[in-house]
């Protein structure tokens, strides 16, 4: 009986077998992620790829909008009615507020100018709304439907109608990533606003409660204490309502208290949101011991990053 | 006169389908793409299947010739930029899901399609699995049970789905024929 002879040529030709091409694109896969993990190199690919999917992103936000319209259009009048006298009310009590605001920053105008301090916020600020909700589990990130073509800045921070939701980090031509204050790499500079004991809030992931981070356990906070920004990271502008303490456990075992934090914001909820823009300049940092400067620079980096 | 009938029932073994035509495979990925990239919230977010993923197993089963590792590793790259995740972390996900269905495909397709769907379960949730070992071992912190949800539910889409994914390939009969 004739055997076959080694070299045989395949009846069908396709090319290299699934498990040579398996171990390829694995190979290729762990390449790539250690490259956007450590150094970032990947930035303009994602940005091409971003601008392709745009379309595809934008055309999938449509049906939701369109049952939204719907079912505004056949809202009821009663239900209208009280929209509307719930909105007058708020108008009433904001404008109240508002007219507060202007005598309270005029003066506080021009006690500046005595004190020469620094305006740190401008003002400027940019409307957008929430594309979509990021759908990785592991993360806390949202989708907003401006970009770097509308004037949006990575390192931006975003606010709602009640405080700071999170920061603009990473920014496509159109659109740009929010990281939420409940994002585990998130730390925010804050301060108590009651006694102005300063600190950090870390965020914990999705489902946790936000801590307070390095507090000693002696430290003067108390459940429902409001943290606002610091100021001091000069990402966020100082001032802004942050969150509020939800527990504090104080165990002298243990070097720090556990402070659980719920944010003011509607965080996972905030439909419109606001981005603003950046602060000024804060006033260079002193030199370093040279000694120390290594150390020192890699923990400054970081702080600034905003986590 | 004779009118087309459409058959929402899964083909007879011994039927002879016809060949998959390259642009309604192009066609039914961009679209599974676009479902995933839907805006959703609350529990239909933790709910929502990975459409892709099914996709992806469903034409690496059922045609190996058009769709392998390498699209499954171009579609996840797609994703990953949707979904503003790691960089190549569904890419690795979809193309080992790529592999295991080439690999398992001969097996699958000897099953009716409800038992079908309690392997495309498996696949699914080895896939996620894939997808939540890379993040943890990232940093990234361990997600609810909840994170498992979506391979269920793709796997109870598995039975509509092929019969849908099936309609253009079965052979055309008409009220004539009958």
């Amino acid at each position: 009986m004739p055997t076959l002879p080694a070299d045989t040529p395949d009846f069908f030709h396709r090319g290299p077998s699934p498990a040579a091409r398996l171990v390829f694109f694995a190979l290729l896969s762990i390449a790539l992620m250690f490259l956007d993990t450590r150094f970032r190199y990947l930035e303009q690919v994602r940005q091409v790829v971003g601008v392709a999917l745009y379309p595809v992103q934008r055309a999938m936000t449509l049906p939701g909008q369109a049952a939204a319209s719907v079912a505004a259009y056949f809202a009821s009048k009663r239900e209208l009615a009280a929209e509307n006298d719930a909105l007058k009310a708020r108008l009433a009590e904001v404008g109240a507020a508002a007219q507060g605001v202007a005598t309270t920053r005029s003066e506080n105008e021009r006690l500046k100018a005595l004190l020469d301090i620094r305006t740190r916020f401008g003002g400027a600020a940019l409307a957008v709304q929430v594309l979509y909700t990021g759908r990785d589990a592991f993360t806390q990130k949202l989708v907003v439907d401006k970009g770097r073509d509308a004037g949006v800045a990575p390192g931006a921070a975003v606010v709602d109608a009640d405080g700071i939701v999170g920061q603009v980090t990473r920014v496509f031509p159109y659109m740009a990533e929010v990281t939420l204050v409940t994002d585990k790499d998130h730390v925010i500079p804050v301060k108590i606003e009651r006694g102005g004991a300063r600190g950090v809030m870390a965020g914990s992931g999705a489902g946790r409660a936000p801590e307070l981070r390095f507090m000693p356990p002696s430290a003067d906070v108390r459940v429902g204490d409001l943290l606002v920004t610091s100021g001091l990271d000069g990402t966020y502008p100082p001032g802004l309502a942050v969150a509020r303490v939800a527990a504090v456990e104080r165990d002298t075992g243990q070097i720090f208290a556990r402070i659980a934090l719920a944010p003011v914001a509607g965080v996972d909820r905030s439909e419109q949101l606001l981005v603003l823009g950046p602060s000024a300049e804060l006033p260079a940092r002193p030199e370093e011991p040279a000694s120390a400067e290594g150390e020192k620079k890699a923990g400054r980096s970081r702080l600034r990053r905003g986590g | 006169m004779a009118i087309r009938i459409p058959q929402f029932s899964p083909a007879d073994p011994n039927e002879v389908l016809r060949p998959v035509k390259g642009w309604f495979v192009a066609a039914t990925l961009l679209a599974a793409l676009a479902l995933n990239l839907l805006p959703l919230s609350g529990y239909a977010l933790t709910l929502r299947p990975d459409f892709l993923a099914l996709a992806i197993l469903y034409w690496c089963i059922q045609a190996p010739r058009h769709v392998g590792v390498g699209v499954a590793w171009l579609m996840g790259l797609a994703m990953d930029v949707g979904d503003a995740t790691l960089f190549g972390q569904h890419a690795l996900a979809y193309a080992v899901l790529a592999y295991a269905a080439e690999y398992f495909r001969r097996r699958v397709l000897r099953f009716p399609l409800w038992q079908q769907a309690a392997q495309v379960a498996v696949l699914l949730a080895f896939c996620a699995a894939l997808v939540l070992l890379v993040r943890v071992v990232g940093g990234a912190p361990l997600p609810r049970w909840t994170y498992f949800a979506p391979a269920l539910v793709g796997a109870l889409l598995w039975p509509p789905l092929s019969v849908l994914l099936q309609l253009p390939q079965r052979p055309v009969r008409t009220s004539a024929s009958l």
